[in-house]
């Protein structure tokens, strides 16, 4: 007969070791990268090839590439500081318009889906299995000079001619990121509406809520945490975007802080300073997630749970 | 008039605006996808014009058509070669990972589930750079290319399995495995007799998921490449969408599209089976539909 109790002590190293693979994995391909971004974009370049070297200890760390990006961020006017704002902008106004998407889709399938429910889920899933890179190039296919966009249009007659509508617009790209992203704002918003317990809501009513009442007064304050999930989770990626760009406008006029990360990181020179931005892009989120952290634990507060 | 004060003071009658605007976002969402489609198997050149319907972009044309241009069928190869090993390599480590952080009880436990729900917020690009200095600077014994790409499809797919996993064993509990134990079993035989056998309907969700976003990853995939013979699909679409795009390009797309939904479906099929099987309830639409970071808190 084993001991029952014998388990307990030595059980945790078991569970520990099951875990032991997983976590070395992340050590060696999540955290460790972390390090050597730092040592590359605080160490020297090879005098002749340009190629990084980096610098493994931190006392020997020099901030070269750091003092080029923050001069090119403060000083007004200049390359970064102009795409840091143009970046800002695009992501905010992306992200503002999705949730003005997301937020009554999610809310009408979660309340009002019926019978239908399961269908309408499987058309906010459908974009999941289809590649990003596959709707930018239907978005291409639909905006170029001969595509449907401008056919309908001028049909229409808002327009007397086609326009070029992939050459340099923001309006195009911010088009292409509410599209790309607004699927991945939809569903966290669907599950969480899904669970507000609908009893509130029949309170309020009988209280003598309107239902826009209802709605202002119950559901909205309730959904405040969701929402504010689901803008962190389209932001985030949206920050780091370069392809969206490349693919529907493919001017310098609207690029964004991924595109000056991707020509430094991968077009070989200056590779501290394209380590460097993408540094001071990670500490910028950094505080972007602490104050989501911070809001998120306040609503829970509030609502007392 | 009075119909619109009727339908306005009804409590629990359908709000028809929203149900129009949802409307118009899924064929807003779908449509230019569908025509996508419709344009890979357009006889002519154009990818705005009908001009009758072909496999020319699939099979027939000599030069151009998946089948001839080595580039279009080696990037499908690349991709379905990328998502296998991720989800041959991320389901096993992702799945011991999540039972090992929910039963371990200890401080690495807190500080690893941080980490990994890290990953899940870091955009693409500064994982992208990071593992590319890494490979190149540190572990120079990995080379760009296959092997660099796999290691980073596995590393960003881990925290989706580790949800998915985790969500279940903090709905299971650990009583099953209390009940083995105390019939005798070792700690090695109660899990594997009596809490993976559980898991199996979450392991074959997360591997439909790790498959789907493997396939979907354009950012580590090109960062990580070593050139046109690594290509995936989404880096082929990125370098030939706005250059020199043919309806091949389209047929690519919708050829990959295609595979992985049906992946997907006998995926999912083979996940209600063994729920069936094993005696579950739900849908499974609504187990993916609730799929967020809850659990890891």
């Amino acid at each position: 007969m084993p001991d029952p109790d014998r388990g307990v002590g030595r059980g945790n190293a078991f569970w520990a070791g099951l875990a032991l693979p997983g976590v070395v994995w992340l050590c060696l391909f999540f955290l460790l990268p972390f390090y050597v971004i730092l040592c590359v974009a605080l160490g020297s370049v090879h005098p002749i090839f340009q190629t990084p070297r980096p610098e493994w200890n931190p006392l020997l760390w020099r901030t070269g590439a750091f003092e080029f990006v923050f001069e090119g961020l403060f000083s007004s006017g200049a390359g970064f500081q102009k795409v840091f704002l143009r970046t800002f902008a695009y992501v905010a106004i992306a992200t503002a318009l999705s949730l003005l998407i997301a937020y009554p889709v999610a809310y009408f399938i979660a309340r009002f889906g019926g019978r239908w429910k399961g269908l309408l889920l499987v058309g906010l899933i459908a974009p999941f299995f289809i590649s990003y890179l596959m709707r930018m190039l239907a978005w291409i296919n639909l905006l170029q000079d001969d595509g449907w966009v401008n056919d309908v249009l001028v049909w229409i007659g808002i327009f007397d001619e086609p326009r070029n509508w992939l050459d340099g617009r923001a309006s195009s790209v911010i088009l292409g990121l509410v599209y790309g992203y607004v699927p991945f704002m939809i569903l966290p918003l669907y599950a969480f509406l899904d669970r507000i317990d609908r009893s509130l809501l029949e309170a309020a009513r009988d209280l003598g809520a309107s239902p826009f009442e209802a709605f202002r007064l119950v559901t909205l304050p309730l959904s405040m945490p969701a929402i504010l999930a689901g803008i962190v989770i389209i932001a985030l990626p949206m920050f780091g975007d370069y392809y969206t760009t490349d693919l529907l406008s493919q001017s310098p006029q609207t690029s964004m802080i991924g595109n000056q990360i991707f020509l430094y990181i991968r077009g070989g020179q200056q590779i501290p300073v394209g380590a460097a931005l993408v540094v001071v892009l990670m500490l910028f989120l950094t505080v972007l997630m602490g104050y989501y952290v911070v809001s998120t634990a306040r609503a829970h507060r509030r609502l007392g749970g | 008039m009075a119909r619109i004060r009727e339908w306005w003071s009804n409590p629990w009658g359908k709000p028809r605006f929203l149900a129009l605007f949802t409307m118009l976002y899924l064929v807003w969402s779908i449509v230019p996808i569908l025509i996508a489609i419709r344009f890979s198997f357009n006889d002519g050149r154009s990818r705005s014009t009908a001009q009758g319907w072909s496999l020319r972009w699939y099979l027939d044309d000599p030069d151009l058509s998946i089948r001839n241009d080595p580039d279009l069928h080696t990037a499908l190869f690349q991709s379905l070669r990328l998502a296998t090993i991720a989800v041959l390599v991320t389901v096993p480590l992702g799945v011991a990972l999540a039972i090992g952080l929910t039963r371990w009880r200890g401080r690495g436990a807190g500080t690893s589930r941080a980490v990994s729900l890290a990953t899940l917020v870091t955009p693409e690009i500064v994982m992208g750079t990071a593992l590319l200095l890494v490979f190149v600077h540190v572990l120079t014994f990995i080379p760009l290319g296959t092997i660099a790409q796999a290691i980073g499809h596995i590393t960003f797919s881990l925290v989706f399995v580790l949800i998915i996993v985790r969500g279940r064993l903090l709905a299971i509990g650990p009583e099953y495995e209390e009940a083995a134990r105390d019939l005798g079993a070792t700690q090695f035989q109660a899990l594997r007799l009596a809490l993976l056998p559980m898991l199996v309907p979450a392991t074959v969700a997360s591997a439909i998921i790790v498959f789907a976003i493997s396939m979907d990853d354009f950012v580590i995939s090109q960062f990580l490449s070593s050139g046109t013979a690594t290509d995936t699909v989404p880096v082929r679409i990125y370098s030939t969408g706005r250059t020199a795009p043919t309806p091949a390009l389209n047929a690519l797309a919708t050829l990959t599209l295609g595979l992985t939904l049906v992946v997907a479906l006998v995926g999912y099929l083979l996940w209600r089976g063994v729920r069936a099987a094993r005696g579950g309830t739900g849908s499974a639409l609504q187990d993916f539909a609730a799929l967020d970071a809850e659990p890891l808190r």
